[in-house]
């Protein structure tokens, strides 16, 4: 098939992007959405022009850094999985593919369409962690008896990939469900309870340093979420940050 | 204080202060759907209102407050919010992920605050100038008339519905949302969102049938 790429083209940080428009010819509807573009890259440079920057590492939906706005969606137009999962079989011949970076005062522009994501980062360090004995006499983790529904539900929140896709969603640019997962999975098991009240509040008050907005919940993050992170984790985060804070 | 300047304290205040303006908005329908049922029961709740001191130097001041602290914050929120993206999208494709109502509470809520503007000019304002600033004696047969006399007008009567349509759409989102802010998403949650969905709609249609029920009738 052949496309018409509108790609955002940006020289780095501080100078001003814009659309750029580009063709493809000749691409397999079994390529991947990753694989399109490097084929637009090898033309590209052939041609001797700047290629495209983008995101890419494991291309198997793991590593959420492939992060992209491909017609107004993150990820595109797929649901529950990331760009690199995102199949050409989705597109029509003749179609027009808009692709930005995701957008966010907290996730600032690199280059074309890589993003800083390290504000994500900065909340994990803020309190994502949990205290254990590492002097050589650590207990097993299967010693510790864990609730089945609690280890479920610690486990879908810890599926979180940190790809951003609920912050490009967001129309606040929350961070609401990311922080959300990031705090239940420690909160719902109990090898997270030590740190559990100045987690919540650390995590929050990080986020809000990032200059993430505040969430409406308009429920866009879990619908664009390539794991199917559940909002029900923000109301969780909720409780946790109430309850702290009112001890 | 940390907690009311992070953005989860906030948007608590909101849901709070909106619980509280919903539970006054189902107060004050159940007033004024005493006037379709009889006259006299609507001037007698009416005087009631108006002269009992606890609601006037006590509850009227915290209702005057929670309004304007909410829509305050709604500012606020909605200011921050937008910050959080100064560079927009070439593209935004919203429809699939989220509902219009959910994404435009401040164009709904500021329709509803301009009415709130024209409600205060109708009723509280006169209301005021009546009793505290001309000191006419009570009149507890008074009040029917006045609500008849301002749906008279039939171009107040369309703003009015229009008003209840938006504060109807404001609701239908806001009110199950406050559950979330506040840490509520649970096996109730189905039955929240149902309940809520139907207070939204009955309570602002109740108002609109109250005004269009008296510019027909009279």
């Amino acid at each position: 098939m052949n496309l018409k790429l509108k790609i955002w083209r940006q020289k780095n940080s501080t100078a001003k992007g814009k659309i750029v428009d580009y063709e493809v010819n000749e691409i397999s509807s079994d390529m991947s959405f990753l694989e399109m573009l490097d084929v637009l890259n090898a033309d590209l440079t052939e041609k001797g022009k700047e290629p495209v920057s983008f995101d890419h590492d494991c291309r198997e939906g793991i590593c959420g850094s492939c992060s992209l706005q491909i017609n107004g969606r993150p990820h595109g137009p797929d649901g529950a999985i990331t760009t690199c999962q995102l199949h050409m079989r989705k597109f029509k011949d003749g179609d027009s593919i808009v692709i930005e970076p995701f957008r966010a005062k907290a996730f600032p522009i690199v280059k074309d369409l890589i993003i800083d994501r390290s504000a994500f980062d900065r909340v994990q360090h803020a309190g994502a962690f949990v205290s254990v004995n590492t002097s050589g006499n650590t207990q097993d983790a299967n010693a510790t008896p864990i609730n089945k529904v609690d280890a479920d539900y610690a486990f879908d929140a810890a599926s979180c990939i940190g790809c951003g896709a609920c912050v490009a969603a967001c129309k606040n640019a929350s961070a609401m469900l990311f922080v959300s997962a990031k705090v239940s999975q420690y909160a719902l098991l109990p090898q997270g309870q030590v740190e559990r009240e100045k987690r919540v509040t650390d995590m929050v008050s990080q986020m809000d340093e990032e200059g993430f907005g505040a969430c409406t919940n308009t429920g866009a993050c879990e619908i664009e979420c390539p794991k199917g992170i559940s909002i029900t984790n923000i109301a969780r985060m909720n409780r946790e940050f109430i309850g702290s804070n009112l001890k | 204080m940390s907690f009311l300047l992070s953005s989860i304290g906030k948007k608590v205040t909101m849901s709070l202060s909106a619980f509280f303006l919903i539970s006054f908005l189902l107060l004050h329908v159940a007033i004024n759907f005493l006037s379709v049922v009889s006259g006299d029961m609507y001037n007698e709740a009416s005087h009631f209102m108006g002269t009992n001191p606890i609601i006037q130097f006590i509850m009227q001041p915290i209702l005057i407050f929670g309004v304007l602290f909410h829509f305050t914050m709604g500012f606020v929120l909605e200011y921050q919010n937008k910050n959080a993206r100064p560079v927009g999208y070439v593209m935004k494709n919203d429809k699939r992920s989220s509902s219009w109502l959910s994404r435009n509470m401040i164009f709904s809520g500021l329709v509803i605050f301009a009415f709130l503007g024209l409600h205060f000019y109708d009723f509280w304002v006169p209301e005021m100038q009546y009793k505290y600033i001309e000191f006419k004696p009570p009149n507890e047969h008074r009040y029917f008339s006045e609500l008849v006399h301002k749906f008279e007008d039939p171009i107040r009567v369309g703003f009015y519905t229009l008003s209840f349509i938006l504060l109807m759409m404001h609701l239908l989102h806001g009110f199950q949302s406050a559950f979330q802010s506040l840490g509520v998403n649970n096996k109730f949650t189905p039955t929240i969102k149902k309940t809520a969905w139907a207070f939204s709609v009955v309570v602002p249609m109740t108002f609109v049938f109250i005004a269009l029920f008296h510019f027909i009738k009279h």
